[in-house]
């Protein structure tokens, strides 16, 4: 990674979906670490995830991952991105979407062994994705962001639906990957998530509400938990 | 710029596709096997007819098989594709829109090779249909229209938001090919306002080179109809690649 280049730089940026305007002159600035973006479904999460891989439809702003302009070819390499709705081939195997991404991305084989360790489908590697349940299905999205390595993972509610222990390993797994250089970009509409963030991004109607670590949101709002700063940042607004 | 095409990830995307057809029996079988029995039957209900309809008709039907079951299949998968968040995922990847494209065109040509082979091998060897031409260029224009109806399949997909409306598109798109490319009345019988428009469609051209393959052996003409094919498939997929957007509302 390049020292001194945010890896994710975003000013002025504006959204329109129809008459809508989901984000209006909006600035972040994203570094290394685990960055957690929590909010209600409809804030405007997944329309900034998508800005930031360069699938969205701006209307105004600029967004610069790496220094260079999201979506440039440059970076398609770099991006590991889930999509909310899980998107793997329901009529093939793990392994063969797997198979099917790496040659894509031009990765190793060998890659596709380590992203299932990664999030512990080894025994459902041959199933076909359709059979799968729920939360198996997204987390061979998981995988799929995960093969190459990339230097950015955007990661759109890539939790819901798994089980507790499940959760807590894919958080972890996730801070391995920070600690070894990657910035992860992760977003969830469960407020329980967001303790486990380096940094902490409260997101409602397209706006940042707060922003730090955890701890220093409870803190400054004087709240027991996330939820509680959550309602009263908003009771504050109003 | 990412290159426009990289034969890996061309090759990966028809491979993907054809494990995914494979997986798939029963539409493989119907893929393979459907042709043959259709001819089969086109010749059993002209059995006791006398004069040579099967001759006539059989290579016009050996041109518009591959032609609509591959349109019809491209533009569901491909639907299925863009809803499933599949494509906006490969789209974020270094993927030339043109390997999508031609993954597909790849798969379905090298799966059309396979169902004209067997439908060609029936007609002609069982069914004695009589040919003037070299019988593996009956083939060659059978892959050609599968190819076009690929392509097709691929572009009007892109105007299709449920598989309810893509499956409409055949009627839309191929029945008036079909009728209107001098099958049912030779084309300069037509009105003249029909068949100046039954003289440029694209399945006009698939239609004339199967019956010229029968007719004569003179295969100038042929490889002619051919090539407007082919030029066909070409500017229907460069469309295709303008419908396919990295950036989506």
């Amino acid at each position: 990674m390049n020292p001194g280049v945010a890896a994710v730089e975003i000013a002025g940026l504006t959204v329109v979906r129809g008459t809508n305007h989901v984000l209006t002159d909006f600035d972040l600035s994203i570094d290394g670490g685990v960055t957690g973006l929590l909010g209600p479904s409809g804030c405007g999460k997944t329309t900034l995830m998508r800005a930031i891989v360069g699938v969205q439809q701006v209307a105004g702003g600029s967004v610069r991952v790496f220094g260079e302009e999201a979506g440039s070819a440059g970076l398609r390499h770099r991006i590991g991105y889930v999509t909310q709705a899980p998107s793997a081939y329901a009529d093939l195997s793990v392994r063969e979407n797997l198979s099917f991404f790496a040659s894509v991305l031009g990765v190793d084989r060998d890659d596709v062994t380590r992203v299932v360790d990664e999030v512990d489908l080894h025994d459902q590697i041959d199933q076909v994705v359709g059979r799968l349940s729920g939360g198996q299905v997204s987390r061979v999205s998981l995988a799929v962001a995960l093969l190459g390595k990339p230097d950015l993972l955007v990661l759109d509610e890539p939790t819901v639906g798994l089980d507790p222990v499940l959760r807590q390993q894919l958080w972890e797994l996730f801070h391995r990957l920070a600690d070894a250089g990657t910035a992860v970009f992760v977003s969830s509409h469960v407020m329980d998530e967001a303790e486990r963030c380096d940094r902490l991004l409260l997101m409602r109607e397209g706006t940042v509400i707060a922003d730090g670590t955890p701890t220093e949101i409870r803190q400054r709002t004087g709240a027991g938990d996330i939820e509680d700063a959550f309602l009263r940042l908003v009771g504050e607004r109003r | 710029m990412t290159q426009l095409m990289s034969p890996r990830i061309t090759w990966a995307v028809a491979k993907r596709v054809l494990i995914q057809v494979r997986r798939d029996h029963r539409t493989l079988a119907m893929l393979l096997l459907l042709p043959c029995i259709l001819m089969s039957l086109l010749w059993w209900i002209f059995a006791d007819v006398p004069g040579n309809f099967f001759d006539r008709v059989g290579p016009a039907l050996l041109a518009m098989f591959p032609f609509f079951v591959m349109f019809l299949i491209t533009s569901v998968t491909t639907l299925r594709e863009r809803s499933s968040g599949t494509l906006e995922r490969l789209l974020a990847m270094p993927m030339g829109k043109l390997d999508f494209l031609f993954g597909y065109a790849l798969a379905f040509g090298l799966l059309a090779a396979v169902q004209s082979v067997l439908a060609v091998g029936v007609s002609v060897g069982l069914l004695d249909m009589q040919v003037q031409g070299p019988v593996w260029l009956l083939s060659l224009v059978a892959i050609a229209d599968a190819v076009l109806g690929t392509a097709l399949g691929l572009f009007v997909s892109a105007f299709a938001q449920t598989e309810f409306q893509a499956v409409q598109f055949m009627p839309a798109v191929v029945v008036p090919q079909m009728l209107l490319c001098g099958l049912l009345v030779p084309r300069d019988q037509m009105p003249r306002a029909l068949e100046a428009i039954g003289d440029v469609l694209p399945l006009s051209f698939a239609v004339d080179a199967m019956q010229e393959l029968v007719s004569t052996d003179e295969t100038g003409q042929v490889w002619r109809n051919l090539a407007v094919v082919m030029c066909f498939v070409v500017v229907v997929l460069a469309l295709g690649a303008v419908t396919l957007r990295r950036r989506t509302a």
